[in-house]
């Protein structure tokens, strides 16, 4: 494996890392908040479709991101009803947005366009294309840098530059602002948010809400940036791989980043590596390197490598006690 | 009495307007009827007590004001002015500023960070955060209540953490602040710290409105006093022209046996042994510090102290519930392993019973029908069983009988035990702990949430129990519980028993005791 | 205490919503409620059907009719139901511990695993029914080694249970896709999955038992499985409601303090729990691998795990319940097959989505309908006490 090649697996890294980074930053707000959200997936799912289904109808890349957005955010509202208002199971919610996405995204689909749950191919304008940073090309021949510069940095859709800016934006909105601080307490100690005179179903609403938003960003990345049209299934576990790396991140926007680029690097390698065999180890099953963020945060949960303990209000309805 | 006593406050307190003036403040909580039309006002610059017993409605009360819960009829005047408080927002907005009893903190936040929760002063938190740092240091000065900004409040002890929901109210500008028992949690000489604040802000011209069901505190600080039972006003009076005696009376509504009549303890052998048993939790804190003490057959020993000194964990040791890290204990003169392993079911095979300090949380599954709260602890009795299953006519039949014996109403063995009121439930708890005429009993907050009437029965059950030879602990925060059940006192501050006293020790001797002062 | 409190539900939540949902004849609560809820997921379902342009009124009469209206669609509802009760019961029976096992996937997939290399074993040798017993035992033993370790973890180290049956789920996955093409398929096969059974290895179809009440099942797969089904669902009820260990499950599903305060160990009742709930996942494998496709196959649980979550839910973890829900279940998945072959706009996909919203009306708003109903309950039965205010004693 040469310069390049590294450069090139880095490379694949960033494209497959960013829809983690969003969903993950996605559930940090929602989690922060105290409203457990195992339904990423889902959302993220929603978006894509509605994003590859819009795209393909009206062949603009923006419409079908607004799309995505609003698909998302839908289903966050069902989430925030049943969790904030109805006080019902998060973690059920969650499991139903799931397979409420993945019905109705195939079944649509289904309906729509006949091809078997697929959004037709997307034209060009349809979709959110390669941006040659400037420089790129003339930097290129240098060694060494004019590769990291034109292959890693340069040549990335507009959705992976918004995905990078979104963890300091991220960093900034939790810990900087008015918004972050009550947003932090929420999940800490709803009872004192209420007793300071903030409304605490309000204030998860608009967390869950930001949740939907990122959700639907990160589903507009994997079928109008990434591919070219919505495919059934389209997240295969990555909404799962986020909620992973969350954990992993202990619910921390910078974490958050390292985590994903993480769990994309495996996946990078993992594609890189499929039937290649490696010095003195062979060939590694690419199974083995696809269950490795799964093998990892349960590594993490169980303790063994530092504690991951979650917003301490997670997970439970608040209801003032009596 | 209430009529007369009401009009006096009027006619003394017309000169100044009242800081708070409620009028016909009616809540129910489903069919429990919290308050019942309740007329309450507060002299500005005063301290105005509130006492009356668990449950009599005070915090419901307070939290109506604070717009915590909402009144179902009734009006609130603020100096004055009808307001319509629907959130804790009007409230603070209207002046009214409340420390409850389980504090309002964001552990994780510090000191700064949660005095500005709600009133950050700006989208983004450095616009407010140098302004709020001053104000907090001038409040700080002005009052006396110093505490550092940047300290993580879950760090800091109770006392300090309480200092801050003070310093919150104030610096959201309460003019009347409500605490709600806030002395559970402190010493003697904390609370009495607490006091010289209270005094001291009302000197400034606050309004201080303090709930709690101790009399001592309510004759040490306060102006007026109003008293609650059921739901209801009882009364308003100056606190110089009253007598706890006359507290007690409004507060139970007939004369209370302070004393209870029994026999001096005829001890027998040595049933429960301790010795150097010591706990050190996960973080590393010590809960209990070479504990040593025994109890015989035939009496009653009281183990006094501040709520959180080591009580708990002292009981849950010894009931088999948790580990100690070092120390020895002998039941009935055989050695028990507390060290490495924690089993409650070994400590009752050798006729250890346990009645928790908090039903709700360990004595009782609610959600389970009463007759399978009658058998928890004991539910592999052979008794129990029908081969392989569970005998459950049996158990019905069994929870019955004991239902009829200890009075508990309704005597229905199929209802779920959430359904019982709070006394009906401790005694379900007390007929399953006591029916198998146990060697050790362990008893924490024999009657904590219970009323009046049942207390009187399940001091004398603990009275009968110990007559016929059982050797008994008793875990309360109720000092004058602890004097008139006990035979021997001992006083526990900071995981260490630090003294032993006679029933006949006086409150303000086992009072300083417990603060830490040892012999 | 010992170990960590395991429960999702803490207890003062229990007693809070017990409270809230106060006090209600056991037809409302276990009858009419279960029905508004599905009454709700269905109305949905049917607007969604509408928003495409179909006619959803004609749509059930198809769904029904494919499911019930001939013979070999109820053999193949029943079938469908068979493995909807395996998983069902797995859920349930945590349920019971106060754990949320989503692990249902997972471990009926390595399930699949040790009911095929039973069979791939035995096949050549022994008739069917020496088999049998070997390949339950194999099926219940991996399906509860793959929930051992989640439980493990939840009960001696606290990592959410919840987080760690997904983790597994897709760990199932990994693996089961890496041992059957590395290792279980034979040499030359085009398909990752192994040789077909033997006879063997195949359980009896029950035609036969229909046919002698005059239904001809057709090709339909249904199998004795059905019946493990059943006694698993008659034994899950003993275990819960008339053995010491389901009233000690009970209790630390309701209140884990308690259950520590009475001797009963939470790490012991958490692990019991969620072997019982895996080896019944597991037990699912049955149906399809020896029942119907007699080889194992990547991917053969499709779903089916989920579904118990459904179904669990539906049946509020009562086995009656769940015998009626995976029926339920079985008919739309019987029913949406035949439907997506009458009107080709709609999808089989359909089924996820009323799976959908059946767990979100039966398990995340169940509160939704409770106060309506309870409302409209006091009025009908006159102004006397209100259920759920009738403190009694005082």
């Amino acid at each position: 494996m040469d310069f390049l090649d590294v450069i090139l697996v880095l490379d694949s890294t960033v494209r497959l890392s960013i829809p983690l980074i969003l969903a993950a930053l996605a559930g940090l707000f929602s989690e922060r908040s105290g409203v457990f959200d195992i339904g990423l997936e889902g959302k993220m799912l929603a978006g894509a479709f509605a994003a590859g289904a819009v795209g393909a109808v009206t062949a603009s890349a923006w419409l079908g991101l607004g799309a995505a957005i609003l698909a998302s955010i839908a289903l966050a509202l069902v989430h925030g009803f049943a969790s904030i208002t109805q006080r019902g199971n998060q973690i059920v919610s969650g499991v139903a947005i799931n397979f409420l996405a993945a019905g109705l995204t195939a079944f649509l689909g289904f309906a729509w366009f006949h091809r078997g749950g697929q959004t037709p191919q997307l034209p060009a304008s349809g979709r959110f294309q390669g941006l040659v940073l400037p420089g790129a090309e003339t930097v290129r021949d240098v060694p060494i840098l004019g590769p990291i510069y034109s292959e890693l940095i340069s040549e990335h859709n507009l959705i992976v530059y918004l995905g990078f800016l979104a963890v300091p934006l991220t960093w900034w909105i939790v810990y900087r602002t008015r918004f972050g601080l009550r947003l932090r307490a929420v999940g800490e100690n709803p009872a004192a948010v209420d007793t300071a005179g903030i409304s605490v179903t309000w204030l998860r609403y608009q967390a869950v809400v930001i949740c939907g938003l990122l959700c639907g960003v990160a589903g507009a990345y994997l079928s109008i940036a990434q591919s070219a049209g919505f495919v059934r299934d389209m997240t295969a576990g990555k909404g799962f791989i986020a909620l992973a790396a969350l954990i992993f991140a202990k619910w921390r926007p910078w974490p958050v980043l390292g985590a994903c680029l993480l769990f994309g690097l495996l996946d990078a390698i993992a594609i890189r590596l499929q039937g290649v065999a490696l010095p003195g180890i062979g060939e590694v099953p690419v199974q083995f390197m696809q269950a490795l963020p799964y093998v990892l945060t349960v590594v993490l949960l169980a303790g063994f490598i530092g504690k991951a303990i979650p917003p301490r209000a997670g997970g439970v309805p608040y209801v003032k006690e009596r | 009495m209430q009529g007369e006593d009401l009009k006096g406050e009027h006619t003394e307190a017309a000169d100044r307007p009242p800081a708070i003036d409620l009028t016909g403040i009616d809540k129910s909580f489903g069919a429990v009827h919290a308050n019942r039309a309740i007329d309450l006002r507060v002299a500005k610059g005063t301290i105005h007590g509130i006492v009356g017993e668990n449950g009599a409605g005070k915090s419901t009360l307070m939290s109506i004001l604070y717009g915590y819960y909402q009144a179902d009829s009734g009006e609130i005047r603020v100096d004055g002015r009808v307001v319509d408080i629907q959130s804790p927002d009007d409230a603070i907005a209207a002046g009214i500023g409340m420390v409850f009893q389980h504090f309002m903190l964001v552990e994780p936040f510090t000191v700064l960070e949660n005095v500005m929760l709600g009133v950050e002063g700006g989208m983004r938190l450095a616009q407010g955060a140098a302004q709020a740092r001053r104000e907090l240091q001038r409040l700080e000065r002005d009052y006396a209540l110093e505490v550092d900004p940047d300290a993580v409040v879950g760090d800091l002890p109770v006392g300090l953490q309480q200092r801050v929901e003070i310093l919150k109210a104030l610096y959201r500008g309460a003019e009347t602040l409500i605490l709600d028992e806030p002395t559970g949690v402190l010493t003697p000489a904390e609370a009495d710290h607490l006091f010289r604040i209270l005094r001291q802000l009302r000197d400034q011209g606050k309004t201080v409105i303090l709930i709690t069901h101790k009399l001592r505190e309510i004759m040490a600080v306060t102006d007026t006093v109003s008293v609650m039972r059921r739901g209801e006003m009882t009364a308003t009076v100056k606190t110089a022209g009253t007598s706890p005696e006359q507290l007690a009376e409004l507060m139970v509504g007939r004369r209370v046996l302070l004393r209870l009549d029994k026999a001096p303890a005829r001890t027998g052998d040595p049933m429960l042994e301790l010795n150097g048993v010591s706990l050190t939790d996960e973080r590393g804190v010590t809960m209990l510090d070479d504990v040593s003490f025994t109890l015989q057959a035939g009496e009653i020993v009281g183990i006094a102290g501040v709520a959180g000194n080591g009580q708990s964990e002292l009981l849950e040791v010894i009931s088999g519930i948790r580990r100690a890290s070092a120390g020895t204990m002998r039941i009935d003169g055989r050695p028990v392993d507390i060290l490495h392993s924690a089993d409650a079911a070994r400590q009752r095979r050798i006729r250890l019973a346990h009645v928790p300090e908090d039903r709700h949380r360990m004595g009782l599954v609610t959600a389970f029908e009463a007759n399978e709260n009658t058998i928890l602890g004991y539910h592999d009795d052979p008794a129990f069983a029908n081969g392989l299953l569970l005998d459950r006519a049996g158990i019905r039949g069994h929870a019955v009988e004991r239902m009829e014996q200890y009075d508990v109403r309704p005597p229905d063995s199929r209802l779920k035990t959430e359904n019982f009121s709070g006394g009906n439930q401790q005694k379900i708890v007390l007929a399953r702990e006591m029916e198998r005429a146990p060697k050790v009993l362990l008893v924490g907050q024999p009657t904590r949430g219970v009323d009046i009437g049942a207390i009187e029965f399940i001091h004398r059950q603990l009275i009968a129990m110990r007559d016929a030879g059982a050797a008994i602990l008793v875990v309360s925060v109720e000092l004058d519980e602890i004097r008139s059940l006990s035979d021997r006192i001992l006083v526990m501050c900071d995981g260490r028993i630090i003294g032993e006293r006679g029933p006949e020790a006086s409150e303000q001797e086992l009072g300083l005791l417990m603060t830490g002062i040892a012999e | 205490m010992t170990g960590t409190t395991p429960a999702p539900q803490t207890p003062t939540k229990a007693r809070r919503s017990a409270r809230r949902r106060g006090r209600l004849p056991a037809w409302i609560d276990f009858g009419l409620i279960p029905l508004l809820n599905l009454a709700a997921a269905l109305l949905v379902a049917g607007l969604v059907v509408l928003f495409i342009g179909e006619n959803p009124l004609d749509a059930v009469q198809i769904l029904v009719w494919g499911a019930l209206g001939y013979g070999e669609g109820i053999g193949f509802t029943l079938f469908y139901a068979t493995n909807f009760m395996m998983t069902g019961l797995a859920v349930a029976v945590a349920f019971h511990a106060g754990l949320f096992n989503i692990g249902g996937e997972g471990q009926a997939y390595v399930g699949g695993l040790g009911v095929g290399l039973a069979a791939l074993a035995l096949d050549r040798f022994v008739p069917w029914w020496v088999t049998f017993p070997v390949v339950i035992a194999g099926g219940a033993l991996f399906g509860a080694a793959w929930a051992f370790i989640p439980a493990w973890l939840q009960a001696r180290r606290g990592s959410h249970i919840v987080i760690t049956t997904i983790m597994f789920n897709f760990i199932a996955s990994a693996l089961m896709v890496y041992v059957l093409v590395e290792l279980l398929t034979p040499q030359g096969a085009m398909q990752p999955e192994t040789r077909t059974f033997e006879t063997g290895g195949q359980l009896p179809e029950l035609g036969w038992l229909f046919a002698a009440f005059g239904l001809d099942i057709g090709g339909a797969p249904l199998n004795i499985t059905l019946f493990v089904a059943l006694a698993a669902c008659a034994l899950v009820y003993v275990l819960i409601w008339r053995t010491r260990l389901g009233y000690e499950i009970r209790a630390v599903g309701f209140n884990p303090t308690a259950a520590v305060y009475a001797g009963i160990s939470t790490v012991k009742i958490t692990v019991i729990a969620m072997l019982v709930s895996g080896a019944l996942a597991g037990l699912m494998a049955l149906n399809p691998v020896m029942g119907e496709q007699h080889r194992l196959q990547i991917d053969f649980v499709t779903g089916a795990g989920f579904i118990g979550i459904a179904v669990a839910l539906m049946g509020r973890a009562h086995p009656v319940g769940v015998v009626f829900a995976a029926i339920l279940f079985g008919i739309l998945y019987q029913g949406g097959a035949e439907l997506a072959f009458e009107m080709p706009a709609i999808s089989r996909d359909m089924i996820i989505v009323i799976q959908g919203l059946v767990i979100l009306f039966a398990g995340a708003l169940e509160n939704m309908f409770r106060p309506g109903v309870t409302r409209i309950y006091n009025v009908l039965t006159g102004p006397g006490r209100a259920p759920g205010e009738a403190k009694a004693g005082a």
